[in-house]
């Protein structure tokens, strides 16, 4: 549905993408990571056909976005960074507007209005000025306008963000109920988001994409993924080394008085660690099996390798919590 | 689906939110006292004791100088300020008819009020016997170089997200244009620079193009003038957009 090859967009000197190639299938839904500024929304522009990319190609629907711009934004829905919208008219004047510049005639522009608005719940504003709803109701009416037409393809910029969870609970609902048959991109910073909506994971750095995967590949990334915590009593006869020593760990990290043991392979070190402790006589206090943490894949991924030696440094200073936090 | 469909649904979209906002009312009112004013006050409407309406439309020029500009100011520039502009170009509508949608909006609604000056022209019909065909061709006129300022005004407008510099700049340009063929420009240039240049500013006066209408001569050359300066004016507009709105 989407296919972007080596796409490339400089504003004088900086090059803000950076030979992205990408393809999105129908019934997926790919989340579009990245820090800010790293080239995600310029990306999505260029889709969208709003920006003309320096060179590369971006095809929406088999349409080339750069050959006819009009007919690739026949087939895509797309809520821009911050989802604008003119504050002086209200929902119901806008959703009329779009359906009118998309081309619908009267009678089905009723009922795709209809059903948008059903969708987002957003029938309490209809008429009210945009200017006078909150952050929410404005970017609910920006998602109305790009699911009007039932859009083949789906480009959102960051629709959560600065929702209140329940509002991004819905948001996130919402793109789950209208990703089969449809192919929708959305992008984030928000990592959570990615494992409770999207099928696919993408993240960008400095114009460049450097991952892409599932959500749960992406954790595995995570060198504390499948590892083990394990505390033991207090006078025990063991050490890092110890630990370290068995063929299931490939590393031990110190957090606080805990040893982090990190998996040498795709099986758990637990069961081994379990046999040492009991082994040498020792009381096992803790033993939490540990997942891959999004965010440090994240920010080991996007600020490159120099820092990636801070992030375990950090990790073993100061102990995190090990689990990952609630997804909606 | 055609062009022309496009062009219409952003120019009600646009008309709308004139009429959404003071601004619609204040321009009308302000325009419609000045209009007043200007003919009965300055333009000595009475006391000139002629059964025509040269008194009024000589100021239009000046009025439209800083009331057009204001209307223009945010054709574009807002839309930039706001980012409505990357919802507007990611919907299937091209930067063409986007543009002249935005602009006949603007300039039917500057007909629209000069359309409610007509009380002037009941009171000048009901106390003497004037040149109707005169007062039709000075109503063309009026509205061709309005609609000549808008083009300017929105061509600027495109340039910026700021609405003052798009306003104090659209001022600047049209107040050339209008002073461009004022005898004392004129002479200015005749001594001190070739005759082609004195010949070149002066066609691109205004106010003797205007002055042809206003006396009920529909010269094809004024019409032409005006309806050229607002097809390049539009032309530029519609490249400055698709060039700078993402900027």
């Amino acid at each position: 549905m989407i296919e972007i090859r080596n796409l490339v967009k400089r504003f004088g000197p900086f090059t803000a993408v950076d030979g992205v190639d990408l393809d999105v299938e129908r019934g997926e839904v790919l989340g579009f990571l990245g820090p800010n500024g790293a080239g995600k929304t310029t990306t999505m522009r260029m889709v969208t056909g709003f920006l003309a990319p320096t060179s590369g190609t971006a095809r929406v629907c088999g349409v080339d976005v750069g050959e006819d711009r009009i007919a690739a934004q026949r087939t895509i829905g797309y809520l821009p960074e911050g989802a604008p919208a003119w504050p002086d008219m209200t929902p119901a004047e806008l959703l009329d507007f779009a359906a009118q510049a998309r081309g619908l005639a009267r009678s089905e522009r009723r009922a795709a209005i209809g059903r948008a608005v059903e969708r987002v719940q957003l029938g309490g504003v209809l008429h009210k000025a945009i200017e006078n709803l909150s952050k929410g109701f404005k970017r609910r009416v920006g998602l109305a306008q790009a699911i009007l037409h039932d859009p083949e393809v789906l480009i959102m910029d960051e629709p959560t963000d600065g929702l209140d969870p329940n509002q991004k609970f819905e948001v996130r609902k919402l793109i789950r109920e209208m990703s089969p048959g449809k192919a929708i991109v959305l992008s984030t910073h928000i990592l959570e988001e990615v494992e409770a909506v999207c099928t696919r994971a993408t993240v960008m750095a400095r114009g460049k994409l450097v991952a892409d995967g599932t959500p749960a590949e992406l954790r595995a990334k995570d060198p504390r993924h499948g590892a083990v915590r394990v505390r033991v009593g207090v006078g025990a006869d063991l050490d890092a080394e110890a630990f370290a020593a068995l063929d299931a760990v490939a590393r031990v990290e110190r957090d606080g008085d805990a040893f982090v043991c990190l998996a040498a392979g795709a099986t758990s070190p637990a069961a081994a660690v379990t046999e040492l402790v009991r082994a040498r006589g020792a009381e096992l206090v803790e033993l939490t099996p540990l997942e891959g943490r999004m965010d440090d894949v994240f920010r080991a991924l996007t600020l490159g390798a120099a820092n990636a030696e801070e992030i375990a440094r950090e990790r073993v200073e100061g102990a995190q919590p090990e689990a990952e936090e609630v997804t909606l | 689906m055609n062009g022309a469909t496009n062009v219409w649904v952003v120019a009600k979209r646009e008309l709308k939110s004139y009429f959404a906002t003071p601004v619609a009312y204040v321009f009308l009112v302000v325009f419609l006292l000045l209009a007043g004013f200007m003919t009965q006050f300055l333009g000595s409407f009475y006391e000139r004791n002629q059964a025509d309406l040269l008194a009024f439309f000589t100021w239009h020029t000046w009025m439209y100088l800083f009331l057009v500009p204001a209307i223009s100011m945010r054709l574009w520039s807002e839309e930039r300020r706001n980012g409505t502009i990357e919802l507007l170009m990611t919907l299937p509508i091209t930067e063409g008819q986007a543009v002249l949608g935005k602009y006949f909006a603007a300039w039917l609604f500057a007909g629209f009020a000069l359309a409610l000056t007509f009380p002037v022209w009941i009171t000048v019909s009901y106390l003497g016997d004037p040149d109707q065909g005169a007062i039709l061709t000075g109503y063309l006129g009026s509205f061709l170089m309005a609609g000549a300022f808008l083009a300017l005004g929105s061509m600027i407008s495109a340039c910026t997200k700021n609405q003052v510099i798009a306003f104090v700049v659209t001022a600047t340009v049209c107040f050339f244009f209008v002073l461009a063929d004022l005898p004392f420009v004129a002479n200015a240039i005749d001594a001190y620079l070739p005759d082609f240049v004195g010949e070149l500013v002066r066609g691109i006066g205004f106010m003797t193009h205007f002055d042809g209408l206003q006396r009920g001569v529909v010269e094809l050359s004024s019409v032409l003038f005006f309806g050229s300066l607002i097809g390049f004016a539009l032309y530029v507009n519609t490249l400055l957009v698709s060039h700078l709105k993402a900027s």
